[in-house]
């Protein structure tokens, strides 16, 4: 069971209350990419065990959708964060690096 | 021009506490930015109560202001007071972006009132939500799920909980609270 806090609202609820909206910080090809600039975009996506950041909305509750980053082996929480950025917050990315020594997040990326 | 009917028709139930639709007030969802001055002169104008902080309700006789979300709030006024209240936010609010709607008849308002700690126990076994005296005092405000279908609640006081859901869930709302208020159903856990 996964506990969240939601940035928005900041109510922490477990996960039911929750939808997940897949990986976080995707890059969009649109129209007039190249085809596998938009296969890539479309369809590939990483499947780490380990450290991976994710949307998620706040579906029964104020309906926002946030980021989070969690830990696919462990289910740990390493935090949310508001979705209107384009990568992690440092903060979240120095407490991730002292929880897993030597991962960066190029490494997953 | 039709009558207008709450959606579970006043029904209420007796239990460990007691289960009732509330009468038909009037309600309008507002978004927009609720942060501004302007917002707040009109929406606690119209509701006569201060302005809820995040995660808060305001109550004070007939209105109530609820915190949705960061963009959103619910006006609960008299019914026949809505129409004049929208025309009063659409001027109010003329040269700011906003959302206002009447959801009067969209939703429906459950009371769950009795003992304190059996009325927390009775909502708990249907909501991922800790309704402990410390986490959920009065004038808190919660959007969650009841059971199976999304729903608001808040605290009005000692003993006396409300919630909203939509109006086609209204019975299933009211039939999973009655069920979880079932005499033979006591938990005991905020006790």
């Amino acid at each position: 069971m996964l506990i969240l806090t939601c940035p928005c609202c900041g109510v922490s609820a477990e996960e039911t209350e929750f939808h997940c909206g897949g990986e976080a910080h995707l890059k969009r090809f649109g129209p007039d990419s190249s085809d596998s600039d938009f296969e890539t975009y479309l369809f590939q996506r990483q499947n780490p065990r380990g450290v991976h950041f994710e949307r998620w909305r706040h579906v029964n509750g104020c309906g926002k959708w946030f980021h989070a980053a969690r830990c696919t082996q462990t289910l740990e929480i390493f935090g949310t964060y508001p979705a209107q950025t384009t990568e992690p917050p440092q903060a979240l990315r120095d407490r991730i690096a002292e929880k897993r020594p030597g991962w960066t997040q190029e490494s997953v990326s | 021009m039709s009558e207008l009917l709450t959606p579970l028709l006043g029904k209420s139930y007796d239990g460990l506490v007691q289960v009732a639709e509330l009468p038909r007030r009037g309600m309008i969802t507002l978004r927009g930015d609720i942060s501004t001055a302007t917002m707040r002169n009109v929406t606690t104008g119209l509701t006569g109560t201060a302005m809820p902080g995040r995660g808060r309700v305001e109550l004070a006789g007939d209105g109530m202001l609820a915190w949705m979300s960061p963009d959103e709030l619910l006006l609960v006024l008299p019914a026949d007071r809505v129409p004049r209240a929208l025309e009063r936010i659409a001027k109010d609010l003329a040269s700011a972006h906003h959302l206002a709607l009447d959801v009067s008849d969209a939703r429906a308002m459950i009371r769950v009132s009795g003992a304190d700690a059996a009325v927390r126990d009775t909502l708990a076994k249907l909501a991922p939500v800790d309704f402990s005296a410390k986490a959920f005092p009065a004038g808190s405000f919660r959007r969650s799920r009841l059971a199976q279908v999304p729903a608001a609640f808040w605290c009005a006081g000692a003993g006396d909980f409300g919630l909203i859901c939509f109006r086609s869930v209204a019975e299933y709302a009211f039939s999973a609270l009655s069920n979880a208020a079932d005499p033979a159903g006591t938990v005991g856990h905020y006790a």
